[in-house]
């Protein structure tokens, strides 16, 4: 394997409402070599975005990370003092948000946004900046790039906009792009399109992608690996094929069961019981999937198989589905 | 198809009027001296019919700015249409301006389930004020008989009795989408117009919000109209499908074969940007150039062409019309895919 572009160990966070401590995130570990795409699937409230904000160091200010490191080849962002991530953030990762239109600035020109970038972190004189910017709208496919830079963001479309986002993130080459939801409310269309151009960047220039979705169909066209998360929880990593062909825990495989494809029948497609358990809670059993589990015993109780962040294939479960 | 459509469109349009470009007072100026110029206009919905059968379910699918969500207001009788017909059961519908059909008697025969369960119930009304609205107001119920009615309703939809003093935002996702649904069959329509109504439900929810849409159909004897972007969700449920591009219907026919021999390009594109676990994302045909503009479009040049990977001189001369490529399919194409005998 080669070297991972990014390890995340024993990442835990807790936030602090009103209502009580939420445990959001607890031990998840897992790696991304350097070229590959591992997407992250899971119900909403799994905390799949939580793990990007986290490692982006983006939390809001009620979450707090109460263990665990998230090493950049050898530097760990979690602890890193902020003028270091300054540096960091945008040149080294870069993320993709869910929603184009509110993560661009709304009174700025497209253009002069990614060139922003481009002066900040790619080293481009202020002269040729905004050509530079042009030329990266050219390299998402966005035709008449001149004209649309100098448009604002409500000039564009949805998947106009998405492209320009994939511009600011790619426009210093990153070494790792988080994605949270890139294509979520685009057409399949569209959202094709710029999976495409992610993953050609990704080819050409062995970028690692940490690809957050909750569409299992996409997840299994596009990513090397995948990683499960339930309640916080990293149940199962393991590869793309394999996954889909013996998934190991249970809630993969009830996951993949009610997801619809190609051939299925809407009778056939299996329902999960139960709902995710409330991460409030101070007594939440070791495995949080086992309330719902159809396979538990008094086993369950005990603590949990742990998957460690090096392991390429592995399942949180004492009675795992068989092979 | 049987005899008597529940639901018939005929030569639907609706065109909504932009204002002028340039400055308004040279345009002011201009229309004193020269008499009034044609506003440019959005074709929405341009021409549109199709029919949908007792106990059918259709699929209308196509991209965001296709004219999928007018084509559904104008059905829903939300909007008026410019020209066209709008018939459920023989009956015409476009006598009654939309603005006074919320108090027509034919406002119970056609309901819709929205897109977002939480954005479309009054957050002030508990789940029981929500399904109880259109019962009163279209039916004049109250008292015990209004609640027997909701409770009904709320059992058939699978939410419990305890949960109906709640308000939205103490309902999770899957519950807020019952609600929808126990509001819109509560009035037992005969046609039911769903616009996405799965789309923010997470996968687990979104199967049991299928099935229970299934189980209705069939208790109540109910039509569906099925908008959706997810063509592996209109797929399950769907009889026959509708594909829509700007404006325009350019195929129909049985969901099975429509997704499985799609004869249109547009289709052909759609069907295969589908995320599919089996298939990997290289072998793929992919739309490139950019949509028409839907303002003032020629009326002689196909919407598609532009997008479209195999047009021809006709193609920008000669708007293709919907032709029978089979016994149950058709297509709006000069050049519909060569089809196998």
């Amino acid at each position: 394997m080669a070297t991972p572009a990014l390890t995340v160990d024993n990442l835990s966070v807790v936030f602090r409402t009103r209502s009580g401590v939420v445990r959001a995130l607890e031990h998840v570990s897992f790696s991304v070599a350097k070229g590959e795409t591992v997407a992250v699937v899971g119900e909403s409230g799994s905390g799949k975005s939580v793990t990007a904000y986290a490692v982006m160091g983006i939390l809001d200010g009620a979450g707090e990370i109460t263990s665990g490191r998230a090493l950049l080849g050898a530097l760990d962002v979690l602890s890193a003092p902020r003028h270091v991530l300054d540096g960091v953030r945008g040149r080294d990762i870069a993320m993709i948000f869910q929603n184009p239109r509110s993560a661009l600035n709304p009174i700025r020109r497209v253009g002069d946004q990614i060139a922003d970038v481009l002066l900040r972190h790619a080293n481009v004189p202020p002269a040729q900046a905004g050509l530079e910017a042009v030329k990266m709208l050219d390299s998402v496919g966005i035709t008449d790039p001149a004209r649309r830079a100098r448009a604002y963001p409500f000039e564009l479309s949805g998947g106009m906009c998405q492209r320009v986002m994939i511009a600011i993130a790619l426009a210093a080459k990153p070494s790792l792009l988080i994605a949270d939801e890139p294509t979520t409310g685009l057409d399949v269309t569209t959202q094709a399109i710029i999976m495409d151009i992610i993953a050609a960047r990704a080819a050409a220039t062995g970028m690692a992608t940490v690809f957050i979705t909750h569409d299992l169909g996409l997840a299994a066209e596009r990513a090397d690996r995948i990683v499960v998360m339930h309640a916080g929880h990293v149940v199962e990593v393991a590869p793309t094929a394999e996954l889909f062909r013996h998934p190991r825990h249970p809630y993969t495989a009830e996951l993949l069961a009610a997801t619809p494809g190609g051939t299925s029948r809407l009778e056939d497609l299996s329902t999960i019981p139960g709902s995710l358990p409330d991460l409030r809670n101070a007594l939440l059993p070791p495995c949080r999937y086992s309330a719902r589990c159809p396979r538990r015993s008094d086993a369950c109780d005990g603590a949990l198989p742990q998957i460690s962040a090096q392991t390429r294939s592995a399942f949180a479960c004492h009675h795992p589905v068989a092979a | 198809m049987t005899p008597e459509p529940l639901l018939d469109v005929a030569e639907l349009s609706r065109r909504f009027v932009l204002p002028l470009p340039g400055n308004p007072v040279a345009n002011l100026l201009r229309r004193l001296r020269h008499g009034p110029t044609a506003a440019p206009r959005l074709h929405a919905v341009d021409d549109v019919s199709f029919s949908v059968a007792r106990g059918e379910t259709v699929g209308l699918v196509g991209e965001s700015g296709c004219g999928k969500s007018t084509l559904v207001r104008l059905v829903s009788r939300l909007l008026d249409p410019d020209e066209g017909s709008i018939r459920l059961g023989g009956k015409e519908l476009t006598y009654t301006q939309a603005r006074n059909f919320a108090r027509a008697p034919d406002r119970g025969r056609i309901q819709m389930v929205f897109q977002d369960a939480g954005e479309s119930i009054n957050p002030r009304y508990t789940a029981q004020d929500a399904i109880a609205d259109p019962l009163r107001r279209l039916r004049g119920l109250s008292g015990s008989a209004l609640d027997t009615k909701v409770q009904q309703a709320a059992t058939r939809c699978g939410l419990p009795l305890a949960l109906l003093s709640r308000f939205p935002h103490q309902l999770s996702g899957g519950q807020r989408a019952r609600v929808g649904i126990a509001r819109a069959i509560a009035l037992e329509p005969e046609l039911l117009i769903l616009d996405e109504p799965t789309a923010a439900l997470d996968v687990s929810v979104q199967v049991v919000v299928l099935q229970l849409l299934q189980k209705l159909k069939f208790e109540l004897g109910m039509s569906y109209l099925f908008v959706s972007h997810d063509l592996n969700v209109v797929r399950l449920l769907c009889d026959r499908v509708l594909v829509m591009y700007l404006g325009k219907i350019v195929e129909s026919g049985p969901a099975r074969e429509v997704f499985a021999n799609p004869a249109h390009p547009y289709t052909r594109a759609l069907v295969a940007a589908v995320p599919d676990a089996t298939r990997k994302a290289e072998d793929r045909t992919r739309l490139s150039g950019e949509i028409r503009s839907p303002i003032d479009p020629s009326p002689h040049a196909c919407r598609f062409l532009g997008r479209c990977p195999q047009s021809a001189a006709i193609c920008g001369t000669e708007m293709p019309v919907l032709k029978a490529v089979s016994a149950t399919q058709t297509v709006a194409c000069h050049f519909p895919e060569a089809r196998l005998p």
